[in-house]
């Protein structure tokens, strides 16, 4: 890619795009554009083909048959395990995190094949369903200040050896495996159960993903004002949530 | 509000006719109401109704015996549509309904047990109970309006409701009057055995992309849908909405004259009118009926503010909220919007992302609410113009003149009519 243009991927928003997903193309391409960058936006829909040349896909959650149906489409499909060949970034969000995994059970109740995109594999929890406000502190390799957002799944994932923890859990659920691990990372794909939209309460992962993409350390500074004060509220109110 | 007047008086000839332990129900539940009410908790009804139905679970189905029931049902409109329907039929006969929106079976039943001579009773119904009630009432009429993604974070999946309305009302003796534009609600009705499509139109589409029957990708060619993969179908309105006209099965249009604005209301009103054919109500009557509805429970109500002109508008989904913009008034009118995340609002404001707030560009836009930071990082992200303040008497006396469009979401809402009615 050239340094001043970014091919934004959103991956089947008919189906994955239950819980403002949307709003994780819009921010990641609004703080893309006040960096200068020329940004094409691709919706993907799920009777498209993925293309391969893109530098950042983003999957969002969905609910249980959207998510079968986006599995199903997205195995015929090559198209996303090619561009994480050509390393392109892939971030996933809930629904969208199961599917770059192994495996996952669908709304039938039955294990329905992932992409392998992560080393994880999930399942379905038996208790409540985890609602409510997360705080969770980043893999200190990111760089990355806590990610705050809103949990609201019953999915269980199970990390295995072949990627790491995006997060480890202070308030919320997270992975569910009760190891107080969120979310998981391998390289340029990350996976999180984490709404909000994830991006609007951490604008730092919107950046990491650009820099990534452009292979550089920094970007120049863009106003942060209105995200630093959501973050501010929902970080206490995490706290809040817990002391209660 | 026109019309309340002739809403079912407390005391009518139908106690009478009620066995002895609906009798004790009916009583029982009015004196909670009235406990309620002295308290200081609301107006009683649904506290009123809870009392009720636990002495007897089938007052529901008793009080519903002797009337000619409609029930109304959808994410959007039902309050307003409710309403609208009740005033037409009042061409025909006395009615009775749960007019302020107290939609599940307890508020249901406290304004069925208002008890009255009524030939007919208009329900508002949850989306989430509409089965179970038409099982109790055994509607002559069900309105269908449309479907779609509200308060996620603990509602059933929107697909799923269809799903629940289509087994729930397979074997219903109702004429079902459905949305013919609406892929999640024409699923649901197309197993009825009595069908009355209106093309009442769907501006939000997001949840209907894949196929509710096969999960097939839909095809969306204009206002036509289709499912490439199964051939499910929109069916051929008997009904259609054009503009501000309502075409009847035999094709004459017929004009929508409402006080209630926006594109929304005319949808509601063609839906109406196709139900009050039902009951033998001709379109020109019903519509002229519908003329007299002003605001329903607050929405749509112009009001004066420290010297200003406000209008209140209710916008609770992302279906809602796409409606809504597309009613208020041009820029420059000042815009304020109120966002709260309370239980009953839904506690995840992740669907603000979902709402293209990029429409109100060119209005100077104040922003507040419990959750008015979401909101302004959202707008930031859109690229407005906007100014984040604490109460609705600081956005108005900031507000540049001409009359203020304020939309809020459900809590938010509540708060808005409090705060104008000091």
């Amino acid at each position: 890619m050239s340094d001043s243009s970014l091919r934004l991927v959103w991956v089947y928003p008919d189906l994955l795009s239950t819980y403002g997903d949307r709003g994780n193309v819009l921010v990641v391409e609004r703080r893309a554009r006040q960096r200068g960058l020329d940004v094409t936006r691709i919706d993907v829909r799920s009777d498209q083909a993925v293309p391969t040349s893109g530098d950042i896909y983003l999957i969002g959650g969905g609910e249980d048959r959207p998510q079968r149906l986006a599995a199903e489409r997205l195995r015929m499909d090559s198209g996303l395990p090619r561009a994480v060949e050509n390393g392109a970034i892939v971030f996933s969000v809930c629904a969208g995190y199961q599917i770059l995994g192994h495996e996952f059970v669908n709304d039938l109740g039955q294990r329905e094949a992932g992409l392998g995109l992560l080393d994880v594999h999930s399942t379905r929890g038996e208790g409540a369903r985890n609602v409510g406000d997360i705080l969770a502190e980043v893999d200190p390799r990111l760089g990355l200040p806590p990610l705050t957002g809103f949990e609201n799944h019953q999915g269980i994932t199970h990390l295995g050896p072949g990627v790491a923890p995006l997060a480890s859990v202070q308030v919320g659920g997270g992975n569910g495996t009760g190891d107080g691990t969120e979310g998981a990372w391998r390289d340029t794909v990350f996976g999180t159960y984490l709404h909000g939209p994830v991006m609007a309460r951490n604008p730092a992962m919107a950046d990491l993903l650009i820099k990534l993409a452009l292979d550089v350390n920094a970007l120049p500074p863009v106003d942060s004002a209105w995200y630093d004060a959501l973050r501010s509220e929902r970080i206490a109110a995490a706290r809040e949530q817990q002391s209660a | 509000m026109p019309g309340t007047g002739s809403e079912a008086p407390a005391q009518g000839g139908r106690d009478t006719s009620l066995p002895a332990r609906a009798k004790i129900a009916v009583t029982a539940g009015r004196v909670a109401a009235a406990v309620s009410r002295t308290a200081g908790r609301g107006s009683g009804s649904v506290i009123g109704g809870k009392v009720a139905l636990r002495l007897d679970p089938d007052l529901l189905a008793k009080l519903a015996e002797h009337l000619d029931v409609v029930l109304v049902s959808a994410t959007n409109g039902k309050t307003t549509t409710t309403r609208l329907i009740a005033e037409a039929l009042r061409a025909a006969g006395p009615v009775v309904s749960n007019a302020l929106g107290a939609n599940m079976p307890a508020g249901i039943t406290a304004a069925l047990a208002g008890g009255s001579d009524s030939r007919f009773g208009v329900i508002e119904v949850d989306e989430k109970y509409l089965a179970g009630v038409a099982r109790d009432t055994r509607p002559k009429a069900i309105a269908l309006l449309n479907l779609s993604r509200d308060q996620l974070d603990r509602a059933a999946e929107t697909r799923m409701l269809a799903e629940r309305w289509r087994e729930g009302l397979g074997d219903t003796e109702a004429v079902v009057i459905a949305n013919a534009d609406d892929p999640l609600v024409t699923w649901a009705a197309s197993s009825c055995r009595r069908v009355v499509w209106v093309a009442a139109g769907q501006s939000w589409k997001e949840d209907a992309w894949s196929c509710p029957a096969c999960g097939g990708v839909m095809q969306r060619p204009g206002d036509d849908w289709f499912c490439g993969a199964c051939g499910f179908r929109r069916p051929q309105p008997h009904w259609a909405l054009s503009g501000d006209h309502v075409y009847d099965p035999q094709g004459v249009p017929w004009p929508i004259r409402l006080q209630l604005p926006g594109r929304a209301n005319l949808a509601n009103a063609a839906t109406s009118a196709a139900v009050a054919a039902v009951f033998g109500v001709a379109p020109q009557t019903a519509l002229e009926r519908m003329q007299s509805v002003t605001a329903v429970a607050g929405r749509y109500d112009v009001v004066s503010y420290e010297g200003r002109e406000v209008r209140l508008l209710l916008a609770k989904n992302p279906a809602g909220w796409l409606e809504t913009f597309s009613l208020i008034d041009g820029p420059p009118t000042p815009v304020i919007l109120s966002v709260n995340a309370l239980d009953a609002d839904g506690t995840d404001t992740s669907w603000l992302w979902d709402v293209d707030y990029e429409r109100l560009v060119g209005h100077p836009v104040f922003v507040m609410g419990q959750r008015k930071l979401d909101l302004a990082v959202r707008l930031e992200v859109a690229g407005l113009h906007f100014q984040v303040v604490d109460s609705l008497a600081e956005a108005v006396r900031m507000a540049p003149q001409g009359r203020i469009e304020a939309i809020a979401n459900y809590t938010a809402f509540q708060q808005l009519r409090r705060a104008v009615a000091g």
